[in-house]
């Protein structure tokens, strides 16, 4: 199945998906929104501004997530030769860099009324700035090169390198002094979130997640569809 | 399982990761000084030397009852525990700005324990919770 890839037979499948997925994240989206607007308490120092977090945190774990995902696909690319993963990780990109501006931008939004200032080259955010130059250069390089082996290597070799910066996100906050906080919630120690403020928390990070999913699903379709008309019932 | 080829590719692509990761962490760890935000009043206290001229960044907690406001200037004591270093500034002061809370003061040293600021920064810490969850805390202190 993942060597010997039927366009036809997947699109049958993904062609369909989106319109639950739509549902599904209308009806999360409304709750999620609802509690981190109106239900959910004010920050006992930030007082409103705390709602900020509710975009930019889910935010910034989708376009981190998102482009984990494309460097292990491309991994598999380059090193297994499976061809079927080059279109899912060339489709999830576009949703990636989105999420990653809404990142930079909501953060900067909050930073100004709470750090004092709308922007520091700190190593969080200026690593985070990082993370969207290489989603532009990978989304770049599909444009720019024409044969399909290279243009394949090329962003597949992107991906992989812009995975190193994964990590030094993550630990930015650990292992310098940066104006931005530590992180709240942690696999091994008590989350310093208040559990009323976890609620929209998680609810905005999933219906965030669908809507990327959505948007990864369009794209993904349109280059199949894009396949099927170049007459080639496989890649 | 694999054959030679899938083997060889895996072999160099590791082999190139491996040494970019190295430049990487070699670069920033050469650039330490300017990849970290601010330093602390310790730091300050170890500085083989101070520079008068150059704009620097430090950061710590305010230190409690010290905060002084008169007409266009508030001074107040930076601590990391260990060290101080006095400041004064005149000019807007964010928010969040308020006694034991952290904070990143960016002007000139005029000694190694006073810092004339041209800009605050108020830096927020990793808790988020309501006001009533933050006055039960501090009643059961």
């Amino acid at each position: 199945m993942l060597k010997n890839f039927e366009p036809n037979k997947v699109f049958s499948l993904t062609s369909k998906a989106p319109k639950y997925i739509l549902l599904i994240f209308i009806i999360v989206i409304s709750i999620g929104l609802l509690e981190a607007l109106i239900f959910s308490p004010e920050d006992y120092i930030q007082s409103h501004s705390v709602r900020i977090m509710y975009v930019h945190v889910p935010s910034a774990w989708i376009s981190l997530g998102t482009f984990s995902v494309i460097a292990i696909l491309s991994f598999s690319i380059i090193i297994f030769k499976i061809k079927s993963f080059v279109l899912i990780a060339k489709s999830l990109a576009p949703a990636g860099l989105v999420f990653n501006i809404i990142a930079l931008v909501t953060g900067s939004i909050w930073g100004k009324p709470t750090w004092g200032t709308w922007w520091a080259w700190d190593a969080r955010i200026t690593s985070m700035l990082i993370l969207a130059l290489f989603y532009i250069i990978y989304i770049l390089a599909w444009r720019i090169y024409d044969n399909t082996e290279k243009v394949n290597k090329i962003t597949s070799l992107i991906a992989i390198l812009g995975a190193i910066n994964v990590p030094i996100i993550k630990y930015s906050v650990d292992w310098w002094s940066t104006l931005h906080q530590p992180a709240s919630i942690s696999i091994f120690s008590k989350t310093s979130i208040h559990t009323s403020m976890m609620i929209p928390l998680g609810l905005m990070t999933a219906a965030f997640a669908l809507f990327s999913i959505l948007i990864f699903l369009m794209k993904y379709n349109t280059e199949l569809i894009k396949i099927k008309n170049k007459g080639l019932d496989r890649l | 399982m694999y054959g030679k080829k899938v083997k060889l590719r895996l072999l160099f692509l590791s082999f190139i990761f491996l040494i970019i990761v190295l430049s990487i962490f070699l670069i920033l760890k050469s650039l330490e000084e300017n990849v970290v935000y601010f330093i602390s009043p310790t730091e300050i206290k170890n500085l083989p030397e101070i520079d008068n001229s150059k704009r620097i960044r430090v950061g710590g907690m305010v230190k409690e009852q010290t905060i002084k406001l008169s007409q266009n200037e508030v001074s107040f004591v930076i601590t990391d525990f260990k060290n101080e270093i006095n400041v004064n500034y005149s000019g807007a002061i964010p928010n969040l700005f308020s006694e034991g809370k952290g904070v990143v003061a960016e002007g000139y040293l005029s000694d190694r324990s006073f810092l004339k600021a041209k800009k605050i920064l108020a830096k927020h810490d990793e808790n988020y919770m309501p006001p009533e969850v933050k006055e039960a805390l501090e009643n059961n202190k």
